[in-house]
C-alpha cells in the first residue's frame, strides 16, 4: 500500500487542528498514513498526532534549529522523509503554503495548491480565480504529488481507539545559517480561533474605525464566536491582519457566518462560501453579500448590533 | 545590491468577473482586460523604492507567458524597472516551469533579490518564490509586509495566520509579497512614452535550457457550487428568532 506523509503543524507543543483535516484528505486518497512531526522537542505533539484516527505512524524528528519552522531549514528534511511516499501533503494555513512548494521543487513532484476533494489517488478538484472556477485535474501516474489541503473542504478526523506508534527518525542535513526567525506577534485572546471556530462574526469597511469595530467583538463575545474582518477592514487598520477572511487571508468554513458591513465582493466571499448558514447585516440591499446569504437584513448596523445583542440575551 | 529582479505574471485584471466556458474547457479570455497580477505590481514597487533608496542599482521585470505579456512588461517599464525580460511561452505556465525559467535568468544576470507575488490570482498557486528559492538553495520569506534593508541581509515582516513574524534572510534571495506591502505608483503618460523605448528582450525556454516537466493535466473547468439566495427577514426580532429556531444561537 503506498505511503501518504502528511506534515503536521503545531505552535507551542500543541498540534494545530489544520492537521487533522489534512488527515482527513489523506484517509480519502487511501494509503499507509504517516504524520511527520518536526520540532525541537515534538514528544507532546506527536502524542497528539498518534491519537488521530487513521494514522499509521508518526515520525518524530526533533532537532534544535526546527524550534521555529522556517521552511528553508524544514523543507530538506521533509524531502528526505518524503522517499518513497505517493503523496506529501501540509495544509493550506500559511505554515503550509510557505513550506510546500519548497519541498515540492526539492522532490522535483507537481504541487496541488487548495485541494477540496479526492476523486481518486490521482485525481483531485481545487479553486481558482478566488474560487470562481473548480478545476478537475489529473497528475501523471508513477509521479509523486505533493498538495495543500483547503481545510475549510475536510471534516476534521475524530481520535482513534489505539494510539499509533510514534517512531523517533533522524535526518542528516546541515541547517542552513541563510535563514533566522526573529520574532512573532501572536496577540494573546481567549476568543475562540477564527480557522476552527463554529462560529464567526466578521466585520468590514462600514464600521469606520478601529473603535466601531469593537462593536464586532462584542457581538461575537455574546456568541462565544471567533471575530473575522475583510480586507477592507484590515487596510484600513480597523482590525488585524490575522483576523482577514478571504482568498489572500484565512478560508474557513464555520457553522454560522455572521457578515457585518461588508459587501460581499468575490476576494471576501471565496473564504467564507462554505460556512453552513451565512447571515448578512448591509444597509446597501443590493450589497452582493446578500446573493449568498442565508438571512439578509437591511438597515444601520449601528443600530441593529445593539439590538441583536440585547434579544440574545433575552 | 545591484540587481532586483522582479516577477510580473499577466493575468485577468482583478476587477473582471470571471467566468467559466459553457464548454468547460478554461475560463472566457475574450474580450477580457488583462493587467500584471496586483501582487507581482506590489513586488515592483516595492523594487522601484528600493532603487529609489539607494539600496539597488537596477530593477529587472520578468516575465514568462504569450507573446502579449510584453503589455505587461511594458507597463512595468513605465511604473520604472529598467529593462525587462520575457520567456516566451504560448501554454498556461506551470509554477515549476516559471521557477525554472526564473532561476535560469536569475544564473545569467546574476540578481541578488527576486521579488515576486505571493499567489497569481489567476491560478492561486502560491508556489512559484518558494520553488525558485529552492531550486536557487537560497532563503525564501513569503507573504511579506514589510521589508528593510540591514546590510547584506533583509528584515522582513511576514504575514502569517498567528499575525506577524519576522524573519531576517540573508542576500541572494526571495521575497515574495502581500497586499498590504505598499501602495503601487501609477503610471503618468510620459512615462509610458520613455518606457517604448527601454529595452525589452525576449527568449524561450530552449535558449534557456529549461526543459519543461509538467505531469499535471486539467480534465474539467467548472463553475463553482453555488448558495442558493436565502430570506430577507425585516429586523433584528426577525432575524434572532429564525436563529435560535435552527439552534445556532
Amino acid at each position: 500500500m503506498s505511503r501518504i506523509l502528511v506534515i503536521a503543524e503545531h505552535a507551542a507543543g500543541k498540534l494545530n487542528p489544520s492537521t487533522a483535516k489534512v488527515v482527513a484528505c489523506a484517509r480519502a486518497i487511501g494509503g499507509e498514513v504517516e504524520v511527520a512531526v518536526l520540532a525541537a522537542d515534538g514528544a507532546a505533539v506527536a502524542a497528539q498526532c498518534a491519537t488521530l484516527e487513521g494514522v499509521s505512524r508518526v515520525l518524530q524528528v526533533d532537532h534544535p534549529a526546527n524550534e521555529h519552522p522556517l521552511a528553508a531549514v524544514l523543507a530538506p528534511q521533509v524531502a528526505a522523509l518524503a522517499a518513497g511516499a505517493g503523496h506529501v501533503l501540509g495544509p493550506s494555513t500559511t505554515f503550509g503554503r510557505d513550506l510546500m512548494p519548497r519541498v515540492a521543487a526539492l522532490v522535483k513532484a507537481p504541487q496541488l495548491s487548495e485541494v477540496m476533494a479526492v476523486e481518486s489517488p490521482r485525481r483531485f478538484r481545487r479553486p481558482v480565480y478566488a474560487g470562481n472556477a473548480v478545476v478537475t485535474v489529473e497528475v501523471a501516474e508513477g509521479r509523486q504529488v505533493v498538495c495543500t489541503v483547503r481545510t475549510a473542504s475536510f471534516e476534521a478526523v475524530g481520535s482513534a481507539a489505539a494510539s499509533a506508534p510514534v517512531d523517533q527518525r533522524s535526518v542528516e542535513f546541515s541547517p542552513p545559517a541563510h535563514t533566522r526567525f526573529v520574532s512573532v506577534s501572536a496577540a494573546a485572546s481567549d476568543r475562540p480561533d477564527l480557522q476552527t471556530a463554529a462560529r464567526v462574526v466578521s466585520g468590514g469597511r462600514a464600521l469606520g474605525s478601529a473603535e466601531k469595530f469593537q462593536l464586532i467583538y462584542s457581538l461575537a463575545d455574546k456568541l462565544g464566536a471567533a471575530v473575522g474582518a475583510s480586507r477592507a477592514a484590515v487596510d484600513a487598520g480597523y482590525a488585524p491582519n490575522e483576523l482577514q477572511v478571504g482568498q489572500t487571508g484565512k478560508i474557513i468554513s464555520p457553522t454560522l457566518y455572521v457578515a457585518v458591513g461588508i459587501s460581499g465582493a468575490i476576494q471576501h466571499v471565496t473564504g467564507m462560501k462554505d460556512s453552513g448558514v451565512i447571515v448578512a447585516i448591509n444597509k446597501d440591499a443590493e450589497a452582493p453579500i446578500f446573493e449568498i446569504a442565508d438571512y439578509g437584513l437591511v438597515g444601520d448596523l449601528f443600530a441593529l448590533l445593539p439590538e441583536i445583542e440585547t434579544l440574545l440575551a433575552s | 545590491m545591484q540587481k532586483i529582479m522582479v516577477c510580473v505574471k499577466r493575468v485577468i485584471d482583478y476587477n473582471v468577473r470571471v467566468r467559466v466556458k459553457p464548454d468547460g474547457s478554461g475560463v472566457v479570455t475574450e474580450g477580457v482586460k488583462m493587467s500584471i497580477n496586483p501582487f507581482d505590481e506590489i513586488a515592483l514597487e516595492e523594487a522601484l523604492r528600493l532603487r529609489e533608496q539607494g539600496a539597488a542599482t537596477e530593477v529587472i521585470a520578468i516575465s514568462l507567458g504569450p507573446d502579449d505579456t510584453q503589455q505587461q512588461l511594458r507597463t512595468a517599464l513605465a511604473m520604472g524597472a529598467d529593462r525587462a525580460i520575457l520567456v516566451r511561452h504560448d501554454a498556461q505556465a506551470d509554477p515549476a516551469t516559471a521557477a525554472a525559467a526564473f532561476m535560469a535568468l536569475v544564473s545569467k544576470e546574476g540578481a541578488e533579490l527576486v521579488l515576486l507575488g505571493k499567489q497569481a490570482i489567476d491560478d492561486d498557486a502560491c508556489q512559484t518564490g518558494q520553488r525558485l528559492a529552492a531550486l536557487w538553495d537560497r532563503p525564501q520569506a513569503s507573504a511579506a509586509s514589510k521589508i528593510e534593508v540591514v546590510g547584506q541581509s533583509l528584515r522582513v515582516t511576514r504575514e502569517v495566520d498567528a499575525g506577524l513574524e519576522v524573519n531576517e534572510i540573508d542576500l541572494p534571495g526571495v521575497v515574495t509579497v502581500d497586499l498590504r506591502l505598499n501602495e503601487p505608483r501609477y503610471v503618468k503618460l510620459p512615462d509610458i512614452m520613455k518606457a517604448k523605448k527601454k529595452p525589452l528582450e525576449v527568449t524561450d525556454l530552449a535558449a534557456l535550457g529549461v526543459e519543461m516537466d509538467e505531469p499535471v493535466t486539467v480534465l474539467k473547468w467548472e463553475p463553482p457550487p453555488q448558495r442558493t439566495k436565502g430570506i430577507m427577514v425585516k429586523d433584528a426580532a426577525e432575524l434572532v428568532s429564525a436563529l435560535k429556531q435552527k439552534g445556532l444561537v
